[in-house]
């Protein structure tokens, strides 16, 4: 054994690669700390949301009333009582709209994509959904009001905050549904009408389960994020504290507007009301995001 | 049963570009025809035109002939739908339905035209995975996605699925082109077997296997880009490869261009 080097034992060529200068070591090292600094910069903020949500409003959660019962009959003085009533109106109002704007927004884009390719009036369409898309959620309400309330004559109703969420929630659908409906190969429609299936049989039995799971994640996105919005809440329908199951005829309480409510109730029973109400909220609203990737998991492609 | 297809004087344009020119060709029942020709020459285009596949493109139209046992399927009485059941279809990559088991992907055109009985998807469904070859393969995990098994089990798959559906022809367009050898030679067997029973078109790059599993060869050439492509002969594939009689055909078959 001989740990001085010979000739024979250096290389006879120079190495071909060549260490990291110290240049892009130093621009490494730069580009790393900013990213991860932009990460905690962007994390700061929500940590502090949920957490100040948490800390003022999960104490007031924390009892079966709270989930039970309403605020009828209670004045500002009396602590107990729930949202219920409030949880009513917000899931009823983000289904009704759901159920009426889900179909339209889905059939819109297979249209789009499977039928109107390239022709006049599917860029029509295109159009006015990117324009629906930017429609701040008060111009929906405006409309609305002007359309079922001063045309129509018909009373202020969580129905008429459901079509106002309808107008905000179609275009979100419409956007995801028309992109996953795009990624569907081309390919696979073929595979279909070579078996002699019709074009109608094959979006709805080939292009539309294909597509499924990314839908599903789309309309929960889209649900959760439209049963938060406060201002069609705030010009369609007028709080109650009591429970109303009729989405047609009277006042009926939501989340957004018992917190927008009970902020005028300037006393510490108030202030657990609206932040248990923001803790039902976010909670409602991150069981929805759940359940969409559930479901999505469920309808995902496998290949096991 | 396997029939006749008659192809009388076919243009096949896509928007204003004319791809095939004037092919004139009869493909007897029980036989199986091989197009060759060098890439871009419209084989794939001629053979799509056959079910009515064509026209699925935006902007693609097709003019002239296609007889099937003497019915013209462009006639315009004829539904689509209705040839392209009569006529199926192997596609050059592999195409599963994601979304479905092997078994459903197997009976997926009976069941899709509306056949509910669950004892004759079954049978169905075997019949045509024995008919594939793929039967002893995957008796086991019927149940399991399509998009699992192997790129040429898929293949035969998708031919097993091509065929539960009972066509009178079967259209294959280069389904080799992405298969190992022995998957190749399984799917060349297999049209020995299929030929039995249908009327077989196929489009191949491979000569030895134009040799090997057609009855009939027919070469397209094209003059140059942009010009249409051409029907130049067809004719038994022993002569075409023994003797043909154009000098193009020659040329190609022997390699010495395309
Ligand atoms: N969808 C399409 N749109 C427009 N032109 C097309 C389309 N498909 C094919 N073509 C054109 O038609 C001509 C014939 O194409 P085709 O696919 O039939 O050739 P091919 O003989 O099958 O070639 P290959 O051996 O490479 O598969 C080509 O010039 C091609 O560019
Ligand atoms: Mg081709």
């Amino acid at each position: 054994m001989t740990t001085a080097t010979t000739d024979l034992d250096r290389p006879a060529t120079p190495p071909a690669f060549q260490e990291i200068s110290p240049g892009r070591k130093f621009r490494n090292r730069l580009a790393t700390v900013l990213v991860t600094g932009a990460f905690l910069v962007a994390m700061v903020p929500l940590v502090w949301v949920i957490w100040t949500v948490l800390a003022k409003g999960l104490h007031r959660v924390l009892n079966a009333d709270w989930w039970q019962k309403s605020f009828g009959g209670l004045t500002s003085r009396n602590p107990g009582g729930g949202v219920y009533h409030a949880i009513y109106g917000t899931l009823l109002q983000g289904l009704l709209c759901a159920v009426i704007a889900v179909p339209i927004a889905i059939m819109v884009a297979v249209y789009l994509v499977e039928y109107g390719r390239r022709s006049r009036l599917a860029k029509a369409v295109t159009f006015t959904v990117d324009i629906l898309s930017g429609v701040p959620s008060i111009v929906a309400a405006l409309f609305l009001y002007a359309l079922w309330v001063t045309t129509l004559g018909l009373p202020r109703s969580a129905f008429a905050v459901s079509l106002a969420l309808v107008l905000l929630m179609i275009p979100v659908v419409v956007r995801t549904t028309e992109e996953l409906l795009k990624i569907v190969p081309d390919e696979l429609r073929e595979a279909s009408y070579a078996l002699g299936i019709p074009k109608w049989k094959t979006i709805v039995k080939i292009v539309l389960p294909t597509a499924m799971s990314g839908i599903i994640t789309g309309v929960m996105l889209a649900l959760a994020r439209v049963m938060g919005e406060t201002a069609p809440v705030l010009v369609l329908v007028g709080y109650n504290q009591f429970i109303n199951y009729d989405p047609f005829q009277g006042n009926m309480a939501s989340l957004p507007l018992l917190m927008n409510s009970e902020r005028l109730t300037t006393n510490a029973i108030g202030e657990a009301r609206v932040w248990g109400a923001a803790v039902t909220l976010v909670l409602i609203i991150t069981v929805f995001n759940l359940l969409g990737s559930l479901l999505s998991r469920l309808t995902a492609i496998k290949t096991k | 049963m396997a029939k006749r297809i008659d192809i009388k004087d076919l243009n096949l344009f896509y928007g204003s570009f004319h791809a095939v020119d004037g092919v004139t060709l009869a493909v007897p029942p029980r036989n199986v025809t091989a197009f060759i020709g060098p890439s871009g020459c419209g084989k794939s285009t001629v053979l799509r035109s056959l079910n009515r596949m064509h026209e699925v493109i935006p902007g693609a139209r097709a003019e002239g002939q296609v007889l099937l046992d003497g019915e013209d399927i462009y006639s315009a009485a004829v539904d689509p739908v209705s040839v392209r059941r009569t006529i199926g279809m192997v596609f050059q990559r592999p195409n599963p339905f994601p979304t479905m088991s092997i078994r459903d992907n197997v009976v997926a055109g009976l069941r899709l035209a509306g056949v509910r009985d669950r004892k004759r998807l079954d049978e169905v469904a075997e019949r045509a995975l024995r008919g594939a070859n793929l039967w002893a393969e995957v008796k086991d995990r019927l149940g399991k996605p399509g998009g699992g098994l192997s790129g040429g089990q898929q293949q035969r798959l998708c031919i097993a699925r091509a065929i539960a559906v009972q066509p009178d022809v079967l259209l294959m367009d280069e389904p080799c082109s992405a298969l190992d050898p022995i998957s190749t030679l399984a799917i060349e067997d297999l049209i020995g077997e299929l030929k039995k029973d249908y009327t077989i078109v196929i489009v191949t790059h491979n000569m030895q296997q134009a040799a090997r599993v057609s009855d009939q060869t027919a070469f397209f050439n094209l003059a140059g880009v942009g010009q249409p492509g051409k029907l130049i002969e067809v004719d038994d594939t022993e002569k075409i490869f023994s003797n043909p009689s154009t000098k193009a055909t020659e040329d190609y078959i022997s390699g010495r261009f395309g």
